[in-house]
């Protein structure tokens, strides 16, 4: 059985994360850059501390300059991050991408990229849906053969950071159509190309996310990233394990809301009572906190799975994507209701986490496709 | 070889040799198996499983050795509960005892006590029940009437209890009395254990709305107990039944959980294949409603699953079970009774019958079992009783009550 709590390493990172993100990464950031409307979207001064903390290291092989802490570590990075609702390529680049090269990389790939991510001098970008809702067989944008190499058209949505990143991975059909599941390859594209253009997309999280179109963009065959035709098991393994990474980052910020309703139903008086007393309040509250330690114990089990390589990666990267998504969704919007007022005022911060908790849960499937693939996953 | 795998090798062995072949598989609701002095086996090697399984401590792993347990650490016991996994092996004993007393009178008894008990628990000589509730005391448990008065040596006890599960049929109870009514409702309470053949006491059943009839009302009419069958120290009972409360809690948590037999319905069937069955062409469930909605339980259930065991892995950590017993019990509780929905969402008219040959037996139990899950949320403290122990225990939430009062 897979441990299912933290051993001593992890338990200090767990620390050391949760106080830089407290001291030097508060929530006050996103707004900040949310107000400003930076064009970046990010903080490049926070994301090179979080480079020196080894952040960027966490789950590449120390061959390629990682420290091979493994997806735990990253996990508990992520919650710690998820708790300020922090904005940083984190996702984009370590979780996607550096796991993108890991396991589909050739070794020239993982040679020239994984040290580069590590030591925070790329920031790369997974560009996989079309359309309102994930479907990442569903690909229309084409990759056709020219000379010595392809060339790319079509457009991609909801792309994580891909108005700063330096490279992306995209998903491309190189035979077959509609959502066949063969035909589908991924390529690295640089973000400089002629005919790549990026247009970011205001997102009502204020989380960077690009719309990207690519037309008539040539990459070479060296730029084909895993089996060219065969690239949809590669693409899910990608994105189970964002959607766990996904999950880890939910775990944390639905924790912060839930200890914010908590602080409010304590200090806050009415009928002369602070408002927690009252029974109708306490179960919702009581009922959350189940809920959030079933997330706890989905996303570290998924968390174990990815670094035992367990066949049952799919299985549960849906059940914690799924679970994570409801539960978050619940506690933001209590977040709001229990605060009364305030809660709905800009100026307060429980806001941000309703927002938050809408996109992330759309981000690579919500609930509905999760109890989906779940459901077929366990046979039924 | 680990000391570990060593065990689990010898383990695996002793299994081999000594679990029937009957008692690896299906538990039968007819054949669980719940010991006492008047021990009914409708199986033969029910019988011989108990025995060879008591004769080894195995039935209690972990307990003590010098009280008849098995003397076995918390891995080697996980290692055994693994190797009867994995032969499918039954429950050889199911208690109160062994889910209930055993724990807190190893944890409060005093050396004659324990050996008094324990051994007749481990071998399953003895069946237990719980005086506990009272008609005036339910969820107010504490603000219980059934009085012991000290008498020389013994104590004198009169009151009723009610919902006294298999007090009808149990050797021994261990019971909740008031030995103070001059202070505080809970510093009044002392915890005592008493044989049910002794002169005063009587028993009603009362038949449950599932036509079983499980529990009753018990009265106790100058029931006389040597003193020394008190457990603790006098007017200090509430602390070993609050303790106690929470190994029930775990226990009947475990009612959520998938895994093992539960999970069984109508003639075996999981919930995925009676839906396929009653909802579907056999190997396709054709309701996409019916089917979200078993993936939704699906889902909480192995989340409910992953949550006992890191609670479990936690608890070990500490010591026994604590206040996340309440987070259990109440969620495993609700994924019973929602279990039981989806089963008759899936069967239609199937799971509707009451007797009569009309219906298979199996699709009659479902009928029952179903009517039965709704206790789940009462029994051991109710649904909104444990969200109430969430709050103010574990979220620190304040009680209304105290505060209008003062
Ligand atoms: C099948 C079964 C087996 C049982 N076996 C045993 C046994 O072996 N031994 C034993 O001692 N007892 C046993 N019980 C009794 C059980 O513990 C009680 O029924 C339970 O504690 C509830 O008490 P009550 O029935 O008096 O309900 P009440 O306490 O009267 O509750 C009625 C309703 O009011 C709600 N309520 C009460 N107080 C509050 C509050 N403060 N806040 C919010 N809601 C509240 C309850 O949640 C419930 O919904 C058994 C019960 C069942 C159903």
């Amino acid at each position: 059985m897979a441990a299912l709590v933290l051993d001593d390493d992890q338990r200090l990172l767990k620390e050391a994360a949760l106080s830089f993100c407290r001291e030097n990464a508060p929530l006050s950031v996103l707004r900040r850059l949310r107000d400003t409307r930076d064009p970046l979207g990010y903080d490049p001064d926070l994301w090179r501390q979080m480079v020196e903390l080894g952040w960027t290291g966490m789950t590449v092989p120390e061959a390629y300059g990682g420290f091979d802490f493994g997806y735990r570590g990253l996990g508990i990075v992520l919650e710690a991050s998820g708790r300020s609702l922090l904005n940083s390529p984190l996702i984009s680049t370590v979780l996607l991408s550096a796991t993108a090269l890991d396991f589909g990389g050739s070794e020239a790939q993982k040679q020239e990229f994984l040290p580069a991510i590590v030591n925070g001098e790329m920031i790369m970008a997974l560009a996989v849906d079309e359309a309102p809702h994930h479907a990442p067989a569903n690909v229309k944008l084409t990759a056709e053969p020219g000379n010595d190499g392809f060339v790319l058209n079509g457009s991609k949505v909801m792309v994580l950071d891909g108005q700063i990143a330096d490279k992306l991975i995209v998903s491309a059909r190189t035979s077959g159509s509609g959502s066949e599941q063969s035909g589908i390859s991924l390529f690295l594209v640089n973000a400089g190309s002629v005919g790549v253009s990026v247009r970011q997309t205001g997102m009502v999280d204020s989380r960077n996310a690009a719309t990207i179109t690519l037309n008539n963009v040539k990459v070479s065959g060296d730029d084909l990233l895993g089996p060219c035709d065969q690239g949809l098991p590669l693409l899910e393994r990608i994105l189970d394990t964002g959607c766990i990474g996904l999950a880890a980052e939910m775990l944390g910020s639905m924790q912060e809301v839930f200890e914010r309703i908590l602080d409010y139903l304590r200090q806050r008086e009415q009928f002369g009572v602070p408002i927690g007393a009252f029974q109708a309040l306490q179960h919702r509250a009581a009922a959350m906190y189940c809920d959030i330690e079933l997330c706890k114990s989905v996303v570290l089990a998924a968390l174990d799975a990815l670094d035992n390589d367990s066949e049952q990666v799919p299985r549960l990267a849906s059940l914690a994507k799924a679970k994570c998504s409801e539960v978050f969704f619940t506690v933001s919007n209590e977040g709001i209701q229990m605060h009364g007022g305030i809660g709905m005022t800009d100026e307060f911060d429980i806001g941000f986490f309703l927002k938050r908790a809408r996109v992330v849960q759309t981000l690579f499937g919500d609930q509905i496709f999760h109890r989906d693939r779940y459901a077929r996953l366990q046979g039924f | 070889m680990s000391n570990l795998e060593q065990f689990r090798v010898s383990a695996r062995t002793w299994l081999e040799e000594n679990c029937p072949p009957s008692m690896r598989t299906p538990m039968i609701t007819d054949e669980i198996v719940w010991g006492g002095r008047n021990a009914s086996f409708s199986n033969p090697d029910s019988r011989l499983w108990l025995e060879r399984m008591g004769r080894k401590g195995w039935t209690c792993p972990t307990w003590p050795k010098e009280y008849g347990g098995g003397g076995l650490s918390l891995q080697e016991s996980a290692v055994l509960a693994e190797e009867l996994r994995r032969i499918n092996a039954r429950p050889a004993l199911s208690s109160f005892g062994i889910s209930m007393l055993g724990p807190v009178l190893l944890e409060y008894g005093t050396h004659e006590q324990k050996l008094e008990h324990i051994p007749s628990i481990v071998r399953g000589e003895i069946r237990w029940c719980q005086g506990y509730s009272e008609p005036g005391a339910g969820s107010d448990l504490a603000s219980l009437q059934t009085r012991a008065i000290l008498d020389g040596d013994d104590y004198v006890i009169n009151g009723s209890k009610v919902w006294t599960s298999y007090a009808n049929v149990s050797d021994w109870i261990f019971c909740l009395v008031r030995t103070d009514s001059e202070v505080p409702k809970h510093a009044g309470i002392s915890f005592i254990l008493f044989d049910m053949q002794s002169s005063g006491v009587s028993t009603r059943p009362i038949q449950l709305i599932s036509g079983a009839s499980p529990f009753c009302e018990t009265f106790f009419d100058n029931v006389r107990v040597p003193a020394g069958n008190l457990v603790g120290r006098l007017n200090d009972g509430w602390t070993i039944a609050k303790r106690l409360l929470q190994h029930e809690r775990t226990m009947i948590s475990s009612f959520g959980l998938a895994g093992g037999n539960i999970d069984r319905g109508a003639n075996n069937m999981t919930l995925v294949q009676a839906a396929r069955h009653y909802r579907g062409d056999g190997s396709r469930i054709s309701d996409p409603v019916l089917r979200d909605q078993i993936a939704q339980f699906t889902l909480d259930a192995e989340a409910f699953e992953l949550t006992s065991k890191r609670s479990l892995a936690e608890s070990k950590q500490s010591e026994g079970p604590n206040a996340t017993s309440s987070m259990l019990k109440y969620y495993g509780c609700e994924l019973n009774k929602r279990r039981y929905e989806l089963m008759l969402s899936a069967m239609g008219n199937r799971a509707l019958g009451w007797e009569g040959d009309s219906f298979d037996p199996g699709e009659l139990a479902i009928t029952r079992e179903w009517l039965r899950s709704k206790a789940n949320s009462i029994e051991g403290g109710t649904a909104e009783v444990q969200l109430n122990v969430i709050a103010k225990r574990v979220l620190g939430l304040p009680d209304l009550l105290t505060l209008v009062r003062n």
